[in-house]
């Protein structure tokens, strides 16, 4: 984010005329919807506002908001946003990229654009699969999954985009999914973090990947299969039946159960947003024996790419004129009378 | 001609051929790549140029930074040309070859002139490097180098004793033999020594005793030539400075001149400057010069990779910046997809690139102009876009002002080819007043342009180009992308209609430049008659000698060399028909021959050097003979 005076706008403010072209019951529906109430509460600029993306079926994100949007080329969109960024600070610029366009082919630009922090928002659209390109599996595709290029199941394995976010870097990392009631919250936090804060934003395909998340998303399994954060507050889910302690002896998580609401007795963690190694270890968590961790995993900012190079720019620049002709005729000049 | 010989040799570098004071004389240092040959040739082309000789450089070395010692493949040489004439090529035979080792005479020899001048290190003929070279027997004992003069004594001994009183150790003593090799080339040239000892006093301002110990090395090289000069086939020799116009001279080479071409165009715009760039051999040169010219307004940034580096340099001149990439061939070819998206979002961008041997890595270090496809032809799609080539280190600093003009001008990325002769060597600068150059000052979008109200990023002004719309502008909000759009507004549209539209838009625009642009001259010669020789890039100095030399000789023979490679000059087709014969040397397999025969069906002829190095001024003129014989 940036500090801007809040300007007023209204939902409506940031449609565009534009013709909304996913599939209907697409999740990018919902999560644009949820973008666009979160830009008026935050008083974002229009003009001072930016999305950038890559190619993709969320890259057609930009379309869709009335702001300034860039859709640029597979998987890039992270090294025009520093340009962008670096060329003009002030701009507020989000990211939005899916799995194959930030995981994939632009897996080298994601990793950079958090180890150098950049200030910008990375909405990263998890619905493990190529959509635009009709369904091929993807890098965050689980094991067997058939599609038209793996017809007898895909062998490789996925990969987990926030570890991968983490790995790289990344200073705020979050989780939400497309149609949750907390993704606007979310998305507030991760403007609110100055430098690169990255969201994987589980989404529903539901031409190629249909209910891949359903097992925690759905009614029937969200009790016992979401585990929202908030920092200061126990890592408890199913009601606060259930909770996250930490086995000390083999660093590692563990479910445990807890009895009449004593979290405490049961070893209950408390969630640190700051805590790097126990952030590590959310994100990690395998989803099955234990719930999908969501919400702000981690959020401890620190001093942005932009901020760095204007700094070093001012200091280099400091008791001296751009003077070019001078410039030309420096080192050793001979004269020819 | 050979200044330091006592017979007159064949093959002139220039001037006048029966004149008993030579014009010019080509030196080449060759030695091992740790041996600090490039730095003694920078340093000997400083002092020349201080001497007021017009001269030109070729530094030729190897890809492997400290290649194993001793070994063909890690010689590195720097050849330099200079004289009281007009020099245009680096030449092409030297007359006196420096070989610090076994590898470097080997693999040098065969260039020299006969009755040319070796000056061979003795030290450092012993049993292992000759081994390493492939010397059965010592050449400097076996007869094996008649036809020339040499001059062999032990410059590791006197490098050695020269510093004994500093009390280096034995590799760090023998570090300095550069420098008393370059006393005696100073020497043999008669040229101050004085720019040098400074030179070595602020560089080694931390540790007095290196710079007092090269100095002394460096005195003892020069005091050698002094009293060697009595025997043997050392002779000391005086040109007198070249004449050229009035005015402040410094040495540039390439990679400076594009680096302060790109300020000055940006100043000429009112714009900052933002460059992305990824290292690369040759390119590399511009991104260090600017990145420490931070106070012109200029960022540099070092991306994750080439296509980073130019997609960075996109994002930047969507934010109002002027954005500039740089790299080679294989890192051009990356930026491939990136460029496209310029195009169709038509967005300012220079693109320089600086051309090796090629395909893949190729030739890293070597040069070619083997790039010309990929500039004009090579994206996906209809793709146009402009190419401009510079023919030599100073004329690098007016072609990167106008990539620069033509980029804002006419919202376009432009492609600038230099190459890896070019963006490496040295010549003589008269600096120019950046007063002098007319300004073209960029005026951004501020309001909407549309009826209502309406913003219509795509509208296009009397050139064809479209706004330029910061990010961030209040009230002007609109999406860009790489989707085909509607003609006006830019909402995505790819109907027939519309496609057809915008394709005929970005085409009739680059066309519309060669409307701009100056009407090719002939540079040499008259308009009409037998023969053309059409070059673009680099091989204007060899091309230029060969046909000043065959003119003298009375032939009818002319020099037509282009700037603007794409679009082409308005008048090119017109002007080469009304020669018998087009012949177009070039460093590849025959590219500008092609895009000539396709753009104007005249019957071009090509002539072709693919070795990664540049033509000689003898093949051009050989090739004039035969073409007119």
């Amino acid at each position: 984010m940036n500090d801007m005076t809040p300007i007023k706008t209204t939902l409506k403010d940031w449609e565009t005329d534009q013709e909304v072209r996913w599939c209907p019951g697409c999740g990018d529906y919902a999560i644009l919807k949820a973008v666009q109430r979160v830009l008026p509460e935050i008083g974002a600029d229009p003009a001072k506002t930016v999305f950038v993306s890559g190619i993709g079926c969320s890259s057609r994100f930009p379309y869709y908001v009335e702001s300034y949007g860039f859709h640029t080329i597979h998987g890039r969109a992270p090294a025009f946003a520093t340009g962008l960024k670096l060329a003009n600070p002030e701009l507020d610029v989000w990211l939005v990229t899916g799995d194959g366009d930030g995981m994939s082919i632009g897996g080298n630009h994601t990793m950079h654009v958090l180890r150098r922090n950049l200030n910008t928002q990375i909405l990263l659209f998890n619905n493990e699969i190529y959509g635009l390109t009709k369904g091929q599996y993807s890098p965050t595709s689980r094991m067997g999954t058939v599609s038209p290029t793996t017809p007898l199941g895909s062998v490789d394995r996925p990969a987990s985009p926030c570890a991968f976010a983490l790995g790289a870097g990344g200073r705020f990392i979050a989780r939400a999914y497309d149609v949750s009631k907390e993704l606007p919250a979310v998305l507030k936090a991760a403007h609110a973090h100055q430098g690169a804060a990255f969201v994987e934003i589980f989404q529903n395909c539901i031409v190629y990947n249909k209910d891949v998340f359903a097992d925690f998303t759905e009614k029937a399994g969200a009790a016992m299969g979401q585990l929202w954060l908030a920092h200061g507050e126990p890592l408890l889910f199913n009601k606060g039946t259930k909770g996250i302690a930490l086995d000390t002896e083999t660093l590692s998580l563990k479910v445990v159960d807890v009895v009449d609401g004593d979290w405490q007795a049961a070893g209950v963690r408390v969630h640190d947003v700051k805590n790097r190694a126990m952030a590590h270890l959310l994100v990690e968590m395998p989803f099955g024996p234990f719930p999908m961790a969501l919400g702000v995993i981690y959020d401890d900012p620190r001093p942005t790419f932009e901020a760095a190079v204007i700094e070093e720019r001012a200091r280099a620049s400091a008791g001296k004129t751009a003077n070019l002709a001078k410039l030309l005729s420096k080192g050793q000049t001979w004269t020819v009378e | 001609m050979a200044t330091v010989l006592e017979s007159e040799p064949e093959g002139h570098t220039g001037g006048s051929e029966h004149a008993p004071v030579p014009e010019a004389v080509v030196v080449r240092f060759a030695g091992d790549s740790g041996d600090g040959m490039q730095l003694t040739g920078g340093q000997f082309t400083l002092s020349t140029a201080l001497a007021g000789n017009d001269l030109a450089t070729f530094p030729d070395f190897p890809a492997e930074i400290r290649a194993p010692q001793g070994t063909l493949f890690g010689v590195s040489a720097f050849q330099i040309n200079f004289g009281s004439t007009e020099i245009d090529t680096a030449g092409d035979a030297p007359d006196v070859l420096v070989a610090m080792n076994p590898a470097a005479l080997k693999t040098n020899v065969g260039a020299l002139k006969a009755g040319g001048l070796i000056i061979a290190d003795t030290g450092e003929f012993n049993k292992r490097n000759l081994e390493k070279a492939k010397y059965d027997v010592s050449p400097l004992e076996d007869g094996s180098l008649e036809k020339w003069q040499v001059l062999a004594f032990d410059i590791s001994a006197l490098t050695l004793e020269a510093v004994k009183p500093f009390g280096l150790g034995n590799k760090e003593a023998l570090r300095c033999k550069n420098m008393w090799t370059l006393g005696l080339a100073l020497w043999m040239f008669d040229r101050d020594r004085q720019p040098l000892i400074d030179w070595l006093k602020g560089k080694f301002a931390k540790m007095p005793v290196l710079a007092d110990a090269n100095i002394a090395a460096l005195n003892a090289g020069h005091a050698y030539g002094e009293t060697a000069e009595l025997s043997g086939p050392l002779k000391q020799y005086h040109l007198a400075p070249a004449e050229s116009e009035p005015g402040l001279y410094r040495t540039v080479t390439g990679a400076e001149a594009i680096s302060y071409g790109l300020v000055a165009g940006a100043q000429l715009a009112g714009l900052e400057l933002f460059f992305g760039g990824y290292p690369i051999t040759p390119a590399s040169a511009i991104l260090h010069n600017l990145a420490r010219l931070k106070e012109f307004g200029v960022t540099t940034f070092q991306a994750e990779d080439e296509i980073a580096a130019i997609a960075a340099a996109i994002g930047a001149s969507y934010g109002g910046h002027l954005g500039v990439t740089s790299s080679s061939g294989p890192g051009i070819a990356l930026k491939g997809e990136a460029m496209g998206l310029a195009i169709m979002t038509e967005l300012p961008l220079v693109i320089v690139n600086s051309q090796r041997g090629g395909p893949s890595t190729g030739l890293p270090t070597k040069t070619e102009q083997s790039d010309l496809y990929q500039a004009v032809y090579g994206r996906n799609g209809d793709a146009p876009m402009p190419v401009i080539a510079a023919r030599s280190p100073s004329d690098a600093f007016e072609c990167a002002i106008e990539a620069c003009r033509l980029a804002v001008q006419y919202m376009t990325p432009v492609m600038l080819l230099t190459d890896g002769y070019i963006a490496n060597a040295a010549e003589p600068w008269k600096v120019p007043d950046p007063a002098s150059f007319t300004p073209f000052p960029v005026t951004f979008l501020e309001e909407p342009n549309g009826p209502d109200g309406a913003v219509l990023p795509y509208a296009r002004d009397e050139k064809g180009a479209r706004p330029w719309i910061k990010a961030g502008t209040p009230g002007l909000m609109h999406r860009i992308g790489g989707i085909e759009k509607n003609p006006g507004t830019g909402n995505i549209d790819y109907s027939p209609a519309s496609h057809q539209t915008m394709t005929d838009a970005r085409k009739g625009k680059i066309d519309g430049i060669a409307a701009s642009i100056p009407a090719q001259e002939v540079t040499l010669g008259e308009a009409g008659g037998k023969l053309a020789l059409v070059g673009w890039g680099s091989t204007y100095g060899p091309i230029h000698q060969a046909v000043r030399r065959a003119r003298r000789k009375g032939l009818d023979v002319s020099q037509i060399h282009v700037r603007h490679v794409w679009p082409l000059p308005e008048n090119l087709g017109e002007l080469l028909k009304s020669y018998e014969m087009v012949l177009v040397p070039e460093m590849n397999t025959g590219q500008f021959k092609t895009v000539l025969r396709d753009q104007y069906l005249v019957d071009a002829k090509p002539l072709n050097k693919t070795s990664g190095q540049p033509f000689t001024i003898a093949e051009i003129e050989a090739a004039i003979a035969a073409a007119l014989a």
